[in-house]
């Protein structure tokens, strides 16, 4: 015991450690703390969401009433966007584009790992803060540069990047707006602030965690950041460097992506040629790939933290669990071309890419089938988190398995870039992620400010939104099958085809607004409860994880006093306990 | 509040903070010269002409001798830390720090060259891959100068209160400048003499 084996170990060798009042700025601003910058994340990113969402607000209105004068804000929206009031094509593009760059690169994944990650995990390995605190603050304030640059595209008159969140080349180097650029810019701020964050996590995790707690007692959450930030290490660089190489073809007149002889509006391109478009696609997917898992890794985290609180047992098979979560993080770096089988890369690359796909889809099942079975037999609490999280494996069951068909080459040159593509991936990432982070939020927010959040506003917020998301995205499967195309301006209204599944846009158009407005009920909850939610302790959950060993709102270093890990990390209902929950934390009662 | 195993070694990992988190750095610094390296040789295999003797060999071949030697002076700097010798150790980093600017020197002439005769890296995809690779190489070169100038200036109080955590800073700064010395040992064949 005498290895010092053991974080706060230096506490006791500097008792009289001199401990200052910071200021404002340094509390609450720039500050190391991996509490405050995984608050400042979240509400970053929750704002981002929210943001992204009012964009997509917009476009339903467009695909619902397409050339009917948007209502309320459509005047403000000025000449070069929506003229009189009726949205412009190319701002309808730049909507689709920004939505997807906003939601997954400035929403979900700084609240699932910056936020999530940064506030929860340090605690529950029992560390006193991660393990380069200043390098934690300069990612928050990179990816905030990187967000700053992708709202302040939308200002010039050209506006925002408009060629999809893919930004396929050559389309996205040729449209001469500077909206691209702008996306590239931030692109790369983002790309360094995560690559900061995940060697960040990974020290972290290998480096300060508490006495006796070895990898296997490690909660589930913390293997879903330890994988994740290996995604976002290894596969955000090839990103970073097709960004680098489109910033050449779009500033110094290179052509990595432009092939010879592109003739545009009748006009030979006069660049050198010789370049390859469909490298983009492989840069890109190499790691937008790994980035789908970065999504939904921590989400199935958060989920297996509460279905193990609110079930009261262990989790069904913890171990089985973390085999799989490594083996996707290591499958997830070679299924990308799956995305591209309708680019003529050939039938043996599409045969090896399926299988490799197929193959992935294994451990997905096995985590999914792992927390329902954790389900069998308990006596479940439904209190606000578990609901989310229980709507969690459903939604994210029908988004993983209708992504089967889009996996095999046969049925995804009929489904491909159609609606059911944008159907599949919603459901894994907004009725699965999202309502993941949201049961997050429900779950840690008495951690994070000493009080509760109201259960029946969340119940309210719970319940209108599971009705709604799924009326905006379970009609796009029929959309989609019927062979809607994703990116029609006027919402499929110009093809004879669509005519039989048109009137859905309404539907979902009603349906989105009405998602909207429930979460005026999450915005009223989150913000009332930091003053007026009821006042808890330590552990208002009962739950047997380190962060609930440290007071709430925890203060800096954490921990009170130097934790120490006696037994893995979910013993629920022990038979003989004098409890239903055996904390981590507490030693072994002879 | 302190964090643990900033300077000493965590028994069961047997790294230091500081160390596992460069080799992190470093490996995502091979995915991103991978990309890129992948990029040329889809890019070249897919050429139907590839320009031979556009850049000058004796001069990457004095810039390879140029980084290598700056690679072993940066251990010098290192070696010497480790034996105490502080007044070695800055003339070997302040060597080290020249040689950075010397082989910088020799790759403005280089693209000067190119540049007057108005081959900018819009001129041919071998062009433009050679600024590309060889300019994010030379940014590496710039912020491991920045790194060097900050231990040989503000940084170096370190030493005085905390040496072993200056003679991990400087072993990190080494790793970092190896693998940089390494990127353009592979540069050097597919630039100028493939």
């Amino acid at each position: 015991m005498e290895k010092t084996a053991t974080p706060g170990a230096h506490v006791h060798e500097h008792p009289h450690e001199h401990h200052e009042e910071l200021g404002f700025w340094r509390k609450y601003v720039f500050s190391t703390d991996h509490k405050v910058i995984g608050i400042q994340y979240a509400i970053t990113g929750l704002l981002f969401l929210l943001f992204g969402f009012g964009l997509m607000m917009m476009m339903r209105w467009q695909l619902a009433y397409p050339g009917k004068p948007i209502p309320l804000i459509g005047l403000w929206l000025g000449q070069s966007r929506a003229a009189n009031g009726i949205m412009l094509p190319e701002f309808y593009n730049q909507l689709g584009a920004m939505h997807g760059t906003i939601m997954v690169f400035l929403g979900v994944v700084p609240l699932a790992v910056g936020g999530f990650g940064n506030f929860v995990m340090p605690l529950q390995i029992g560390a006193p803060d991660m393990a380069f605190p200043k390098i934690n603050m300069m990612s928050y304030w990179v990816y905030f540069i990187g967000g700053v640059v992708m709202l302040a595209s939308f200002f010039p008159t050209t506006g925002a990047a408009q060629s999809g969140w893919t930004s396929y080349a050559p389309l996205s180097i040729i449209t001469s707006t500077s909206g691209q650029t702008y996306w590239l810019v931030g692109m790369i701020f983002l790309i360094t602030s995560s690559l900061l964050g995940s060697i960040n996590f990974i020290t972290t995790i290998v480096q300060l965690r508490a006495k006796g707690l070895s990898y296997m007692r490690l909660p589930f959450f913390v293997w879903a950041q330890l994988v994740t930030s290996f995604l976002l290490l290894l596969a955000f660089p090839p990103l970073e460097a097709a960004g680098i190489l489109q910033l050449m073809d779009k500033v110094a007149g290179t052509s990595f992506f432009l092939p010879s002889g592109l003739i545009i509006s009748g006009k030979p391109l006069a660049v050198a040629g010789q370049g390859n478009p469909l490298l983009w696609q492989h840069l890109f997917w190499f790691l937008a790939h790994p980035e789908v898992y970065v999504l939904i890794l921590p989400a199935m985290g958060i989920v297996a933290e509460i279905i193990a609180n609110n079930t009261r047992k262990p989790l069904w098979g913890y171990k089985a669990l973390v085999y799989s979560v490594v083996f996707l993080g290591f499958m997830s770096f070679i299924v990308w071309a799956h995305h591209m089988f309708m680019t003529g890369m050939g039938t043996t690359m599409s045969a090896f890419f399926q299988t490799t796909t197929m193959i992935i889809s294994i451990p997905s099942v096995v985590i999914l089938t792992a927390l329902l079975l954790s389900l069998w037999g308990a006596s479940i609490r439904f209190t606000t988190p578990m609901l989310f999280a229980l709507a969690f494996l459903p939604m994210f069951g029908i988004g993983g398995l209708t992504g089967l068909p889009l996996g095999l080459a046969p049925s995804d040159i009929h489904l491909h870039d159609t609606y059911y593509v944008i159907g599949h991936f919603h459901y894994v990432v907004a009725p699965g992620t999202i309502f993941a982070l949201f049961a997050g939020v429900y779950y840690w927010f008495p951690k994070a400010t000493g009080r509760r959040m109201n259960d029946l506003l969340g119940k309210i917020h719970f319940w209108g939104s599971l009705v709604a998301i799924n009326l905006v995205f379970a009609p796009m499967f029929i959309q989609g099958m019927a062979g809607m195309n994703r990116r029609m301006y006027d919402g499929g209204a110009m093809y004879q085809y669509n005519a039989p599944v048109l009137h859905w846009n309404v539907v979902q158009g009603y349906a989105a607004w009405t998602l909207g407005l429930f979460q005026l009920f999450f915005i009223v909850n989150f913000v009332m409860s930091i003053k007026w939610g009821k006042a808890v302790d330590k552990n208002p959950w009962e739950a047997t994880t380190l962060e609930w060993s440290a007071p709430s709102p925890p203060g800096h270093g954490n921990f009170l006093t130097e934790p120490i890990v006696y037994r893995a990390p979910y013993e629920y209902s022990v038979p003989g306990a004098a409890k239903d929950f055996s904390p981590q934390f507490e030693p072994e009662k002879a | 509040m302190n964090i643990p195993y900033t300077v000493e070694e965590r028994p069961d990992s047997g790294l230091a903070n500081g160390k596992l988190g460069i080799w992190l750095f470093l490996a995502s610094e091979v995915m991103l010269f991978g990309a890129l390296f992948s990029t040329y040789i889809i890019l070249r295999t897919g050429a139907t002409e590839w320009p031979h003797g556009e850049l000058s060999v004796p001069l990457g071949a004095i810039n390879t001798v140029i980084l290598i030697s700056s690679s072993v002076t940066m251990v010098m700097a290192w070696a010497s830390l480790k034996m105490h010798d502080w007044g070695k150790q800055r003339l070997y980093l302040i060597l080290t720090f020249v040689l950075a600017g010397i082989f910088l020197v020799n790759k403005y002439f280089e693209y000067s060259d190119h540049l007057t005769r108005g081959e900018g890296p819009a001129h041919s995809t071998f062009l433009a891959i050679y600024f590309t690779l060889t300019g994010l190489h030379g940014l590496h070169i710039v912020g491991g100068m920045i790194v060097m100038a900050y231990l040989l200036g503000p940084g170096a109080k370190l030493w005085k209160h905390n040496p072993d955590q200056f003679t991990n800073r400087i072993e990190y700064t080494g790793l970092y400048w190896h693998f940089v010395d390494l990127v353009w040992i592979f540069l050097f064949p597919i630039l100028y003499l493939l």
